[in-house]
């Protein structure tokens, strides 16, 4: 039942992946198989958003994407948020406005948030509400109401917009 | 059990001729539709061919009046650059396609070959009077978005064929893609409609989805209300043409009662789009 | 011993008290990815775990055949009804719910086999193999028909009935008021599937980490189902994807354990969504029939109603819902004469039971449709007849139990009332009702505003013993809290640091896993409870610790023990002569073991009388609305509220609770329902089941939170995980009733009770 080995480049390793079964979605391949559970199982249909991740940057539902397809794209989970083992300026902006309650689909909003503000930093651009309300509104969050959530993203817009402005200075 | 095969094709021609060689290959684009089967064990395969390195399928571009649209072209790529201004249907549905994430993984040709009521793509291409290129190993031919699509969720797509790209005018009017959900993102369409004038050929186009088991063209409405635009002048019908033309298509319409929606709801809401989509494309008209 | 980790919760780097914002201790694993769900779990050598579910909401089992399934390559084990050693079912309340179907199925999704086997594709292919010969059988569908068909289970198609009387039943008002309500099936729809891993121990038993809302109580059942001592069965805590109720009730924790204990391997197991949908109980389905009777001047003087729950197959927790629907059945207003009828049926529907509100929420729909039908046949603004009718302490209720707490309910509607609205009109069509579809165009638009008011009981009622344990151990001058009581999100293992650097004066403060292993039980993360219960433990174990210490330092020092605090750390007097670090006087370590029970309750009489409450919490949402009406779309611009609170004891968190509770009131008022026809569930998928995006949630604005000390709640606090979900609904309702003048009886409102009203 296992397909021919392959190797995914997750957060910058490459890692084997053998003996799969070649109906494997990459979440569950990134869970099950490379010890990544950080990306989240909530709907398995790409309706909630919990299990996204970056490919190539752009942000996808990792259940939709066949392991196996995904051989030479580079993979980042939320386990590869922030690399150098400090927090991610929207992983401190979460905990500190609250944002976080279950936490089940923080992974997914984070990589969400993190994709939106890569794209505003381009032209470093503040966030207007509906923006924000859009780029997340593929990430359902059932605890908080997203209040929190919003505050978080633009805690961490400002943070982002002055690192930028400092790393131009 | 035979072994197992993952093809990355590069060319259409690689595609195809791996097709050729696995005909009950699945053919993997965005992924957005089929790996929800795969993920419930409903769909399941041997060889897969994958698509998203085709650059052939990833870009469109310009031929004359037509715009050729390549298959893997995704609904976030659809709402980019020039596309919305030369087809703003098209880019208008594509935003209500699904989640971000879905937008970026999800391709037009992917929505056409799966056939849905519900694509939202669809009721734009049929009121554009798309056509849909088709690549085998044994050749290309052409079809009209209308030959293409026979049924709920079936097609004309033969064994061992791939969709290569989409054609549609770039036509001189404005255009309106309007669709109804009971949440205001990430939601399938309980009834949409897409409406464009084409002034040069003094008509005004309609697709609607999710009121029958293929897009709609509701060809009453369409003649009455062509006959009911001045056209030298573009100036707006008045409320009576408005009030016929919305009860046409909503006449046209052949929905079915489901967990989405009822037939009665359906219908009642394709004729409020049809009307309002009107009035946007001829603002100033009856209101 | 087994690998599997649950972590600690180590305490964050900043130690804020009680009545700050501490940050969730569990946050920083939360962010980062490493906190372990319950789907989370692995080990070595484990399998994977599925279940056979009926496709007939009605039938009986002719035959099984699973030797088809065992044949499977990768399959280790499939087991059915017959390889249940103890006890064949289980339940809340009653046990009327098997763990496997033996020869009936009495509702879509019913388990009937399980399978272990070594991939989740081999777990597919087995169930698909198993052969089940049922004979389907017509389903009872209808509540209104329970009670006159053929009982569908030995227990009966009632499960219970209150008929509550109060007062003088001959009261006839000046002005009277009817009307018919109907609330639609709501899903908790928490985000983390049902999940666990079981592994079987050296000793015959099994330890099972799960995401739960009450450990000890599921392990009570399970051991009975497997027909081991409770002590073999050993539940630790995984974490838990948000619960809202539908955690309160075993799902797949027997059939792991039986498949763990049956392969002599660990065994994992994840529910699907749509699984999830058969796997949990779901809110309620109500019918509700009012009358209100008033004078002119609109004084309440009696309340008619009959209410009629949908139970569907199984008791779960029906009894208390029922309960508790029928208590607080005619809303927070002061009300001589009552005739209440409530009853919940049994039927071949889906199991409902708890979720957040717990039978309040229905009610309040109706008795704020009420309130308002009466404000408008009086001719008088909706918030004043509230406020001429509103509860304070002191009076009495429905059910004849005098409030002796604290019920600030007339300025919790005022001050909500009364909070000026930010709410404009946009117009972006993303933010007009449609969204996304670009359907509406602002003068498509109409507005509507409206406001209600709930209210319900917090902790357990009518006799329940209910108490929660904890334990505390100060050693090296670091506290270390055990209480088996279940996070679930609501940020309990924010609030018992707080509590014990509060009562300890400590920066450092460990808390356990949560199991059955260590500790008592906590009692159910429901109810509104664990703030006071669980809190309420904690509290009482530090002060214990607290004194115990205090008095051994004394004797050692020769002072007065009153003389001594606990703060920043150390021991000192209030005179300042003893100033000792608390390291150094703990390192032979203190340690307090409490249960805290709260005030006992009575059960209800045959009336439907008695002081079956401990305590009330109050609530008012005010909504605005934007309708548009042709095509019966609603986008929820504004929501704000105010809430009776006792004391805040963390204010972010507080927050997090009113404005998640507010949504998922949203959800319930226009969009989320499970359709349920002939018994079949026709929505069990996100892509159909729907609940509020980003884009559908409007701002929640806090008008106050109404601190008044509860007398007898630790620090004050009522619990305020549940108000929020309750007058959120029926505010929306009544502004969408307010912007498009129908009556709109079906919760949630449906574009179509909209666009085709009269049609």
């Amino acid at each position: 039942m296992s397909a021919d080995p392959y190797v995914l480049r997750v957060n910058g390793n490459d890692h084997q992946v053998p003996d799969a079964h070649l109906g494997e979605s990459l979440l569950w391949v990134l869970r099950e198989r490379l010890g990544l559970p950080g990306s989240k199982n909530a709907c398995e249909e790409g309706e909630c958003g919990s299990c996204s991740v970056q490919i190539d940057g752009e942000l996808v539902c990792s259940c939709l994407v066949l392991a196996a397809a995904a051989v030479g794209r580079e993979v980042t989970t939320i386990e590869g948020l922030a690399p150098d083992g400090e927090l991610a300026d929207v992983q401190r902006a979460f905990v500190e406005a609250g944002a976080v309650q279950c936490g089940f689909c923080t992974p997914g909003l984070l990589m969400a948030v993190d994709t939106l503000l890569d794209e505003l930093s381009d032209d470093g651009s503040v966030p207007d509400d509906l923006t924000v309300r859009e780029a997340i509104s593929g990430n359902l969050c059932r605890c908080t109401g997203y209040g929190r959530i919003l505050e978080a993203v633009s805690i961490a817009a400002d943070i982002r917009r002055g690192e930028s402005r400092g790393d131009l200075a | 059990m035979e072994a197992m095969s993952v093809t990355f094709a590069r060319t259409v021609d690689d595609a195809c001729a791996a097709l050729a060689e696995h005909p009950g290959a699945l053919l993997l684009a965005g992924g957005t539709d089929l790996m929800v089967g795969v993920n419930r064990g409903q769909v399941r395969f041997a060889d897969v061919v994958v698509l998203d390195r085709v650059d052939e399928l990833r870009g469109w571009r310009r031929e004359g009046d037509e715009i050729v649209l390549g298959a893997g072209l995704t609904y976030a790529e659809m709402g980019r650059g020039e596309l919305p201004a030369l087809v703003p249907a098209l880019a208008q549905a594509s935003r209500t396609v699904g989640s971000p994430q879905i937008r970026n993984a999800g391709t037009l040709g992917g929505n056409v070959a799966t056939s849905s009521p519900a694509g939202d793509t669809l009721p734009v291409l049929a009121a554009l009077d798309a056509t849909i290129d088709l690549r085998s190993a044994q050749g290309a031919r052409r079809l009209a978005i209308g030959e293409f699509v026979t049924g709920v969720k079936q097609n004309a797509l033969e064994p061992g064929e791939l969709i290569e790209a989409v054609r549609v005018p770039v036509l001189d009017g404005p255009q309106e893609f309007l669709k109804v959900g009971t949440r205001n993102a990430m939601v399938i369409s309980v009834v949409s409609l897409a409406l464009v004038v084409d002034r040069s050929g003094r008509n005004v186009r309609v697709g609607l989805g999710s009121v029958s088991p293929v897009p709609l063209r509701p060809a009453d409405a369409e003649a009455h209300i062509a006959g009911c635009i001045d056209w030298d002048t573009g100036s707006a019908p008045d409320a009576a043409a408005v009030h016929r033309f919305a009860a046409l298509v909503a006449g046209a319409a052949r929905p079915i009662d489901d967990h989405r929606g009822t037939a009665a709801y359906r219908s009642h809401a394709v004729g409020v789009l049809a009307r309002r989509a009107l009035l946007r494309a001829f603002p100033g008209g009856a209101s | 011993m087994t690998d599997v980790r649950i972590d600690e919760t180590r305490t964050s780097e900043r130690a804020p008290r009680i009545g700050e914002s501490a940050p969730r201790p569990d946050g920083i694993p939360k962010v980062d990815g490493s906190f372990t769900f319950s789907s989370d779990l692995w080990h070595d050598r484990m399998l994977w775990g599925g279940t056979l579910r009926s496709p007939h909401p009605s039938a009986r089992i002719r035959s099984i055949d699973i030797g088809p399934a065992v044949a499977v390559t990768g399959v280790h084990a499939v087991l059915t009804a017959a390889d249940v050693p103890g006890n064949p079912a289980y339940g809340l309340e009653h046990a009327d719910q098997p763990v496997l179907a033996a020869d009936v199925v009495r509702y879509e999704g019913e388990p009937v086999a399980i399978v272990a086997a070594d991939h989740p594709e081999a777990v597919r292919l087995a169930l698909e193999a198993i052969v089940v010969d049922y004979e389907s059988t017509v389903p009872l569908v209808d509540p209104g028909a329970a009670e006159s068909s053929d009982p569908i289970h030995p227990d009966g198609n009632l499960i219970r009935r209150i008929h509550l009387r109060h007062g003088d039943q001959d009261v006839v008002g000046e002005v009277v008021v009817e009307g018919t309500y109907e609330v639609g099936m709501q899903d908790q729809a928490f985000l983390g599937p049902e999940s666990g891993l079981a592994v079987p121990a050296e000793d015959g038993g099994v330890d099972l980490f799960i995401a739960t809302q009450w450990l000890h109580v599921d392990r009570d059942q399970v051991a009975a189902c497997l027909g081991l001592a409770p002590e073999l069965v050993r539940l630790t805590l995984a974490g838990v994807g948000g619960a809202f109720g539908a955690r309160e009730d075993l799902s797949l924790h027997a059939h792991l354990c039986l498949l763990a204990l049956h392969t002599r391997r660990p065994v994992k197991m994840v529910y699907s969504r749509e699984e999830s949908f058969h796997g949990h109980v779901h809110r309620h389905p109500a019918r509700m029939w009012y009358r209100h009777h008033a004078d002119r001047a609109g004084n309440l003087l009696r309340v008619e109603a009959r209410l009629l729950l949908d139970g569907g197959a199984y008791a779960s927790s029906s009894g208390a819902v029922i309960a508790n629907a029928t208590c607080f059945a005619a809303g927070p207003y002061r009300i001589p004469s009552a005739d209440i009828e409530g009853v919940v049926v049994r039927t071949n529907n889906p199991p409902c039971g708890a979720m957040r509100g717990f039978g309040a929420v229905q009610t309040c729909i109706g008795h704020e449709a009420q309130m308002d039908r009466l404000a408008a046949a009086l001719d008088m603004d909706p918030v004043e007849l509230r406020m001429r009718n509103v509860l304070a302490s002191g009076d009495r209720l429905l059910t004849g139990q005098v409030i002796t707490g604290t019920a600030p309910v007339a300025e919790v509607l005022r001050t909500c009332a009364d909070h000026p609205s930010a709410a404009a009109l946009s117009e972006d069509p993303m933010s007009l009702p449609g969204g996304a579809g670009r359907t509406a165009d602002p003068e498509h638009v109409h507005r509507g505003e409206a406001i209600a008011l709930g209210f319900k009981n917090l902790l357990f009622s009518e006799g329940f013993d209910d108490f929660s344990s904890a334990l505390c151990r100060l050693e090296d001058g670091i506290a270390t809290i055990t209480c088996a009581c279940a996070e679930v999100g609501q940020g309990f293992v924010t609030l018992a640091q707080q509590i014990t650097r509060e009562v300890l004066g400590v920066d450092d403060v460990v808390l356990t896993p949560a199991s059955t292993a260590t500790v008592g039980s906590a009692g159910s993360t429901s109810a509104s409870r664990q703030t006071w219960m669980s809190g309420g433990a904690v509290q009482a174990a530090c002060e214990e610790v607290r004194t115990t210490l205090l008095t051994r330092v004394a004797a050692e020092h020769g002072v007065d023990p009153d003389e001594l605090v606990m703060a920043d750390g150390r021991v000192m007097s209030l005179a300042g002569a003893l100033d000792i670090d608390l390291a150094s006087v703990t390192t032979e370590p203190v340690e307090a073991d409490v249960e805290f029970h709260h005030a006992p309750t009575s059960p209800l009489d045959e009336y439907g009388q008695g002081d079956a409450h401990v305590s009330f919490a109050f609530s008012a949402h005010r909504a605005i609305v934007d309708v548009d009406r042709d095509l019966g779309l609603v986008k929820v611009v504004e929501l704000t509220t105010s809430q009776d609170v006792g004391r805040v004891l963390n204010p972010l968190q507080a927050v997090g609770q009113l404005e998640g509770g507010a949504a998922q009131g949203v959800g319930l008022a226009v969009m989320e329902e499970v359709q349920v026809l002939d018994g079949r569930i026709r929505n069990a998928s996100f892509t159909d089941y729907l609940v509020p995006t980003a884009l559908d949630m409007p701002p929640v604005e806090i008008a106050a939170l109404i601190e008044e000390p509860e007398p007898g709640a630790p620090f004050g606090a009522k619990g305020i995980g549940e108000p929020p979900s309750i007058s959120s609904t029926a505010a929306v309702v009544a502004a969408i009733r307010a912007a498009t003048d129908l009556e709109l009886a079906h919760v949630p409102v449906r574009p179509t009770d909209i666009a085709l009203a009269g049609a």
